[in-house]
């Protein structure tokens, strides 16, 4: 009996539905999310995660009314992010009843608001997100600041942090940015790979161990998952605390049930 | 006045998925610090995240420790979760050493970091009962799942008192304790799904005996 690996449904919401993207641009209506979020309980999710993926574009509110729902029907942890820009808009979020809020561009552009929010709050309701790209290089040596990483093909290459919905480059190094951000005091990463997300391939298995072995606090793998073998790859390769996936479980392409039967025939302890 | 859970307020944590869960199973609850509400409840819940002293010095502010422990003399069903279980202990040595409630004998210890896997431990994890009649566990599973999040953990000085026991890496933990009519986890039932609701469906069964 040990602490068990969490697979997290991920849910991307606008106006209260939830959508996918796909590489961010393309989007599909996969269904009402409180309904959802209840039928992922039952099936066994360990948390949910709601991401409003057009706050932080549009400058739209939370959807509080959503949360509030949510905490009214659903008894697992739940995440939302999305546009929080403020402690006052961390506030808002945790006493509508989300149990952890997750903080993106805000984070990278005033990093302090990581360490305002674990001091009012707590650790464990601060989830930094990172969406992190690679950059490949020719040679180590061309990149001196960033951390790069040997690849299989001797080729090289580091992370790279984009903000505003996977929009916008910094030039920041994703692996010191998350170690600056445990030092911050956030309580967990949520780290997805953008040139993974919505290919289906698996996870950036190379980009998860490295924060997983860099840092101290649970990485939630996101981007990529597309059959269960994946999510056992980034437990058993990437070395993940959690694994968030959407549009495999949204589709009823496989069950949460079923990813967890899988995990556990690969030792890989589970909640069943 | 029709049946009621009185949920303490002392201005920390997040009370209200407390009072959600107890509205879902379909009874009424109110976050108060008001004497007077408290000692009519048919049963009292002391929730809470956050540091052991900031906890007691809340609790002490407003005047709650008194009412505390009349609440205990009166053998009104009282239920700790997470820091509000800690807190009914003799003392705690996170950041500092500070007294607590003593109304369970013993002491809280932070997680030995070679001990354990990553600290807080945040996930789920399961729990061992020691007892199998106790009312609060009725029809949960031996080693069901439960969300734990914290980096201390308490160590009751009696063992009829621990309830259940929860192993983090190497470190075997207690993680659920009962005395009389009080009950303790370290895990949040609000958060743990199903087998949660039912821990909380069992704690209002025995507050309307």
């Amino acid at each position: 009996m040990v602490l068990t690996k969490r697979i997290i449904p991920c849910l991307d919401v606008t106006e209260g539905r939830v959508v996918k993207g796909v590489k961010f641009v393309e989007i599909r209506d996969a269904g009402d999310a409180v309904e959802l979020g209840k039928l992922y309980d039952d099936q066994g999710a360990d948390e949910l995660v709601f991401l409003d993926i057009t706050a932080s574009s549009d400058k739209r509110k939370i959807l509080i009314d959503l949360v509030e729902r949510t905490g009214e029907q659903i008894f697992i942890p739940f995440t939302v992010g999305g546009g929080i820009r403020t402690v006052k808009d961390i506030k808002k979020i945790l006493r509508s009843g989300a149990d952890k809020i997750s903080i993106n561009t805000a984070a990278v552009k005033n990093p302090i608001i990581i360490t305002e929010g674990a001091n009012i709050f707590g650790s464990q309701c601060i989830v930094t997100a990172i969406d992190a790209k690679r950059v490949y290089v020719k040679n180590p040596k061309d990149s001196p600041d960033k951390k790069v990483i040997e690849l299989k093909d001797e080729k090289f290459c580091w992370w790279e942090v984009y903000i505003n919905g996977g929009r916008t480059s910094t030039g920041i190094d994703a692996i010191k940015w998350g170690e600056k951000a445990q030092k911050l005091g956030s309580g967990e990463i949520l780290l997805t790979s953008m040139d993974r997300d919505g290919t289906y391939d698996g996870y950036d298995l190379e980009l998860t161990k490295i924060f997983s072995e860099n840092l101290d606090i649970p990485i939630i793998a996101s981007g990529g998952a597309g059959k269960p073998q994946h999510i056992v790859d980034v437990f058993k390769k990437g070395k993940a605390d959690a694994a968030l996936a959407a549009s495999i479980f949204h589709y009823n392409e496989y069950s949460i049930k079923d990813v967890k039967m899988i995990c556990k025939k690969n030792d890989i302890p589970m909640r069943i | 006045m029709s049946f009621y859970i009185a949920i303490i307020d002392y201005g920390i944590g997040n009370l209200k998925s407390v009072s959600k869960i107890i509205t879902y199973l379909g009874e009424k609850s109110v976050i108060t610090s008001d004497p007077e509400i408290l000692f009519n409840a048919n049963g009292i819940i002391l929730p809470g995240v956050g540091a052991f002293g900031d906890g007691i010095k809340n609790l002490k502010e407003k005047g709650l420790i008194p009412i505390i422990n009349g609440i205990i003399d009166d053998n009104k069903p009282f239920f700790g979760i997470c820091l509000g279980m800690q807190l009914l202990f003799t003392k705690s040595y996170e950041m500092g050493v500070n007294k607590g409630l003593n109304l369970i004998k013993g002491e809280i210890r932070a997680f030995n970091k070679q001990k354990v896997e990553k600290i807080p431990q945040i996930g789920w994890n399961s729990v061992t009962f020691q007892e199998r009649n106790h009312f609060l566990i009725k029809g949960v599973p031996n080693n069901s799942y439960f969300y734990f999040v914290h980096s201390y953990y308490c160590m009751p000085e009696y063992e009829e008192d621990i309830l259940g026991v929860t192993q983090y890496g190497q470190k075997i933990f207690c993680s659920m304790i009962c005395k009389d009519n009080i009950v303790g986890t370290q895990f949040h039932p609000e958060k743990s799904s199903k087998y949660g609701k039912k821990m909380y469906e069992n704690f209002i069964s025995f507050c309307k005996k």
